[in-house]
């Protein structure tokens, strides 16, 4: 357990597991600590696994599915000998070296780190949330959309996911509000264009939701306006939330530089850190673009980053 | 020696579960969900390590009625069946540490 080891990655969406790649293609023989399964925070796989069709990531023309893609990079993975625990770090020490990460007792030594822990969903933070968590009120669409055939739902946010949700979710439901708090939607023009030509699809400006309602079962919502303040009820057996991220790195708190946003710093051009050694990629440390392809892309810099900084530290 | 996961559809569904002399753990999944996947393993795991328990996976694709019959609305849902009888309904991915721990009084 205590052997030192090249690489430990911390995090295994698209990231982590492209930086495992590389690593086990340059023979550093990473460790990836993937993390635990949820359903609603973050999981091995990262945020794809909560996801529908991906049509935006290369190479997949027809799109695919977040979760198949997640699979295929962790199998690709595993195929150059990454290896993985199922666990989620609880605790890390940066401050000599080797590097320190544990998962509970455990303890796992290396030279460097690579901190791809991504991202998760922020909830509303309304009383009654948790409790009609999966009775009716959902974070993942791909895993709970099947359920709500030919009822009436809504989905909360404006951005890229809510709307890519709310398109999915029409498949099953027979209408689909989009609650969004502001009077024109974030997401790209092919998904808004997309939205606007859904018959099923309504989207309800300016409005956010003040309270869920239901007993045991989800069974509507309080909207607000946000100009007029007014408020009034929406009966819908589901609701769905896809209002934004946060980065996960309250582990880091203590050892590595947040931005107010709570996201990590790296260099410019660069996934390193203010530690040597220690490198971050993809959603923990990209608060702008924030795409599969971009965190990839990313993760590969890490790995090379990583194996470069190794080499200078022996020569 | 344990026993793996049986796959039960709305034709051998009631027999199995009432049939049993253990609780049963039955697992609503279907393949397009992310975090079934994720617990997949777990579940084999337990199967293959508790003797206490049997394991069993309805896919809600194929079995929609009994979906239905049990008011599931999320999945991964995990049901325990004692005597028959839903005892337990647990809902979304979890750890294996906290699974056993939620389903420990059956084992």
């Amino acid at each position: 357990m205590n052997d030192i080891r090249d690489v430990i990655i911390i995090g295994s969406g698209p990231a982590g597991l492209t930086a495992a790649i590389y690593a086990a293609r340059a023979n550093m023989a990473p460790l990836v600590v993937e993390g635990e399964p949820s359903s609603t925070s973050d999981q091995p796989g990262g945020q794809l696994m909560l996801t529908t069709d991906v049509e935006n990531f290369p190479g997949f023309p027809e799109g695919i599915m977040g979760p198949e893609l997640m699979t295929n990079f962790r199998s690709q993975a595993t195929r150059f000998g990454a290896e993985f625990i199922t666990k989620k770090v609880t605790r890390v020490d940066f401050t000599q070296r080797p590097f320190q990460v544990w998962t509970g007792e455990d303890r796992y030594v290396a030279r460097t780190v690579i901190v791809s822990t991504g991202a998760q969903s922020l909830m509303l933070g309304l009383p009654n949330e948790e409790q009609l968590l999966g009775h009716g009120l959902s974070t993942c669409a791909t895993c709970d959309g099947f359920f709500f055939r030919d009822q009436d739902i809504a989905v909360v946010g404006g951005g890229d996911s809510a709307v890519e949700e709310a398109t999915f979710l029409t498949r099953f439901a027979s209408k689909v509000y989009l609650i969004h708090r502001r009077d024109q939607l974030r997401a790209s023009k092919i998904m808004r264009d997309r939205a606007f030509a859904n018959p099923k699809l309504e989207i309800l400006w300016n409005c956010q939701v003040v309270e869920i309602q239901g007993e045991g079962k989800l069974s509507g919502v309080i909207l607000e306006d946000s100009i007029t303040h007014e408020q009034k009820p929406l009966a819908v057996q589901g609701l769905f939330i896809a209002i934004g991220h946060r980065p996960n790195t309250d582990l880091f708190r203590d050892h590595l530089t947040l931005k107010d946003n709570g996201y990590l710093v790296t260099e410019p051009d660069s996934s390193k850190t203010e530690i040597a050694g220690v490198f971050a990629c993809g959603d923990v440390q990209d608060d702008y673009y924030r795409q599969a392809v971009t965190a990839a892309g990313s993760g590969c810099m890490a790995a090379i980053d990583a194996e470069r900084w190794l080499e200078e530290q022996s020569d | 020696m344990a026993e793996g996961i049986t796959d039960l559809d709305m034709n051998s569904f009631d027999e199995a579960i009432s049939s049993s002399d253990t609780p049963v753990l039955v697992d609503f999944w279907a393949e397009w969900c992310g975090p079934c996947k994720m617990i997949a393993p777990i579940l084999e795991e337990i199967a293959s390590e508790e003797e206490g328990i049997k394991i069993a996976k309805v896919n809600v694709d194929d079995s929609p009625d009994l979906a239905r019959r049990y008011e599931i609305m999320s999945i991964p849902a995990l049901i325990v069946f004692e005597n028959g009888e839903p005892a337990k309904k647990l809902i979304g991915a979890k750890p294996k540490g906290a699974l056993l721990e939620e389903i420990g009084e059956f084992l």
